[in-house]
């Protein structure tokens, strides 16, 4: 990656934390209300990953931690924060919320709930994809957990037998909920599983966005050019819990601490310093600005736009 | 007008509108290269080729959900489930992703995919391949849910389910592939809502939907010859939306209903029948509304106890006759 490009994923992946925190605040402020999935830790994922593909061309498809990918794939953030207050104005006009993030205009292609759902859907879009005969890629990023799913099999047993253009990124952070991998999963190794299907696969760290991205790019050019599918393993951490109900009483706090140690963001944060490209007060200064211009644009579109008109429910349920 | 089959009109449909528009597919098991357990599917392998025409391996939610994600991208796919027992598994992708998505997403997604699959008692199927789920799939906020009665529906009403912005769930049976009947020899579409008054008459109303439509006719046959009751029979091919102005408009005139379903009891189309009538056109009824249905029992694989668990035409006249304080 060009370091004036990871000098802007920087920005953007300082303003996705930030996003993330601000929806934590938010949340205990009852502002925001059901279930809230935060995305801090996990960052060079969704971002090393975005990089290699093209947002807004590419379909993405993830679970309920979707407000990042969103984001990433060209999602107002007003509009998501709008989302996640219920608004009319919001990514999916209120009617989602947290979990169901929808931008297909970006060809984001939205948040699932059920964990393993949008594994067939990714396939389904890789289908299209062929049937229509465009150089676009499917891209589906869920956790580690969504592999102990039916629709984890089924989905790689049809999207090697078809050949489909699908991109799978695992983010594995290590944990399904409150359980951690070694303690659901026989086979700990999530790249290992998907050899049985005849699928070419890698796993690599999922914290350095160098790393990330070198991996994306090759896995991403070997879907566009027609080999069929993909499958990456990101190694990766959650520092929040599961969702906003989780008191992390499964793991410990030294655990955490060891894997902030290498954070996303500082691990970019400091090679762009040493290659003198940025310096620590630089940083700071962008950190403010990203908070300022969160506080007074994303929250303030958020707090005064307009909740849905009640006359409106049934809009929505058919076409 | 032409007399073809059930499966006729089903497999001239599908071959319309993928002769129409290439994204149009179909895909499920044994539809292929097999050419359809019931045949709906024959030829269309040979005409419009593997990539359009898809063998699935078993594995129900996981193609389901597969034609769902492909019909956000503008894909019409039609999605046999060779048996309506095993729609079970794909209930996930049906209902959490086809029926939800254009309302969780704020109208931006549809899911205007096909699902077509035979339920009800056939010949000794036992259990797990003679359910009726009709009375699921109804109750599902954002999916159409229709059930042809004869080729002329199976063959109208897939086609304007393909041509649907909704994701629709078509009822077949597995008894009714053979039926013969007319079907227009000029392109038609059938609506997906409302209900068809099937025999007019005065006295009583028979709803019927699918295959039970046919005991209806019948049991309508036996009470004018035998009985000089005038009854209606009232053909509700869309369970999703039920048709309430049909419903009371026929209540209204007759003051009398009995409901035929296949499937079991409690909760069912009898049921939501009868609650509309109550809705709608209470003070118009001269006796209480009754409901024909199976046993609540997985179904039996011995014959007699088969036919014991499920109702027919003679328990329509029993029901109408009751009605009447002539039973």
């Amino acid at each position: 990656m060009k370091l004036e490009d990871k000098k802007r994923v920087l920005r953007e992946m300082v303003l996705a934390r930030r996003f993330e925190e601000r929806c934590y605040q938010a949340y205990i402020e009852r502002k925001i209300g059901g279930f809230l999935h935060l995305y801090p830790g996990q960052e060079a994922c969704c971002f090393g990953v975005m990089e290699a593909a093209r947002p807004g061309h590419d379909y993405v498809i993830t679970g309920y931690r979707d407000h990042v990918h969103a984001i990433k794939c060209g999602s107002d953030p007003k509009e998501v924060m709008a989302e996640l207050y219920g608004k009319e104005t919001g990514s999916s006009k209120g009617r989602g919320g947290s979990m169901h993030i929808f931008d297909v205009k970006h060809r984001f292609m939205g948040g699932y709930a059920l964990v393993g759902g949008p594994f067939p859907l990714a396939a389904g879009i890789g289908k299209g994809i062929q049937l229509k005969g465009g150089d676009e890629i499917s891209i589906c990023f869920l956790g580690d957990a969504a592999n102990n799913q039916g629709t984890f099999h089924e989905t790689l047993n049809m999207a090697a037998l078809y050949k489909l253009p699908c991109l799978f990124i695992c983010e594995n952070n290590q944990y399904g909920i409150g359980t951690a991998i070694d303690r659901s999963t026989a086979v700990v190794d999530q790249f290992k599983r998907v050899s049985s299907y005849g699928i070419e696969s890698a796993q690599c760290d999922g914290q350095d966005i160098d790393v990330v991205y070198e991996h994306a790019r090759k896995a991403v050019d070997y879907v566009r050019s027609g080999k069929g599918p993909f499958f990456l393993e990101l190694m990766t951490y959650r520092y929040r819990g599961h969702s906003m109900s989780d008191s992390r009483a499964y793991r410990s706090r030294e655990e955490e601490e060891l894997w902030k140690q290498r954070d996303p963001i500082f691990i970019v944060r400091d090679r762009l310093i040493d290659a003198k490209v940025l310096t620590m007060d630089e940083y700071h200064a962008m950190e403010k600005e990203i908070d300022a211009y969160i506080e007074n644009e994303v929250i303030k579109f958020a707090e005064e736009s307009p909740e849905p008109d009640v006359k409106d429910l049934e809009k929505y349920v058919f076409a | 007008m032409a007399e073809i089959m059930y499966w006729e009109g089903i497999q001239r449909a599908h071959d319309e509108e993928m002769a129409r528009d290439p994204l149009v597919i179909c895909m499920g098991e044994d539809i292929g290269v097999a050419g359809g357990t019931y045949k709906a599917t024959k030829g269309l392998y040979e005409k419009y080729g593997p990539l359009r025409v898809i063998d699935t391996p078993i594995s129900e939610n996981g193609f389901s959900g597969l034609a769902i994600g492909a019909s956000f991208i503008g894909v019409r796919p039609i999605v046999e489930i060779m048996s309506v027992n095993f729609a079970w598994l794909a209930m996930d992708q049906m209902f959490n992703s086809a029926a939800k998505v254009r309302y969780m997403s704020g109208g931006q997604l549809t899911a205007p995919v096909v699902f077509r699959s035979p339920g009800g008692t056939a010949h000794q199927l036992g259990a797990q391949h003679s359910a009726r789920m009709e009375k699921v799939f109804m109750g599902i906020a954002g999916l159409r849910v229709v059930t042809p009665s004869n080729p002329k529906q199976a063959y109208g009403l897939l086609k304007s389910a393909i041509r649907s912005d909704d994701p629709v769930f078509i009822n077949e049976h597995e008894l009714m592939y053979n039926m013969k009947g007319e079907v227009p020899d000029e392109e038609y579409f059938h609506p997906l809502e409302g209900s068809e008054i099937t025999r007019s008459g005065t006295d009583v109303t028979l709803f019927g939907y699918n295959i039970t439509v046919h005991w209806c006719l019948k049991a309508a046959e036996i009470l004018a010859k035998q009985y000089d009751i005038s009854a209606e029979v009232v053909d509700l091919y869309s369970l999703a939306p039920l048709d309430r102005a049909g419903i009371k408009k026929s209540v209204s005139k007759t003051h009398r209903a009995v409901i035929a379903e296949e499937d079991e009891a409690p909760v069912g189309v009898g049921s939501e029948v009868i609650a509309i009538i109550n809705e709608e056109c209470f003070f118009e009824l001269d006796a209480a509304p009754v409901r024909v249905h199976s046993a609540l029992v997985p179904q039996p694989y011995n014959h007699k106890l088969e036919m014991a668990a499920i109702p027919d035409h003679e328990d329509v006249v029993n029901a109408v006759l009751k009605l009447f304080g002539k039973a």
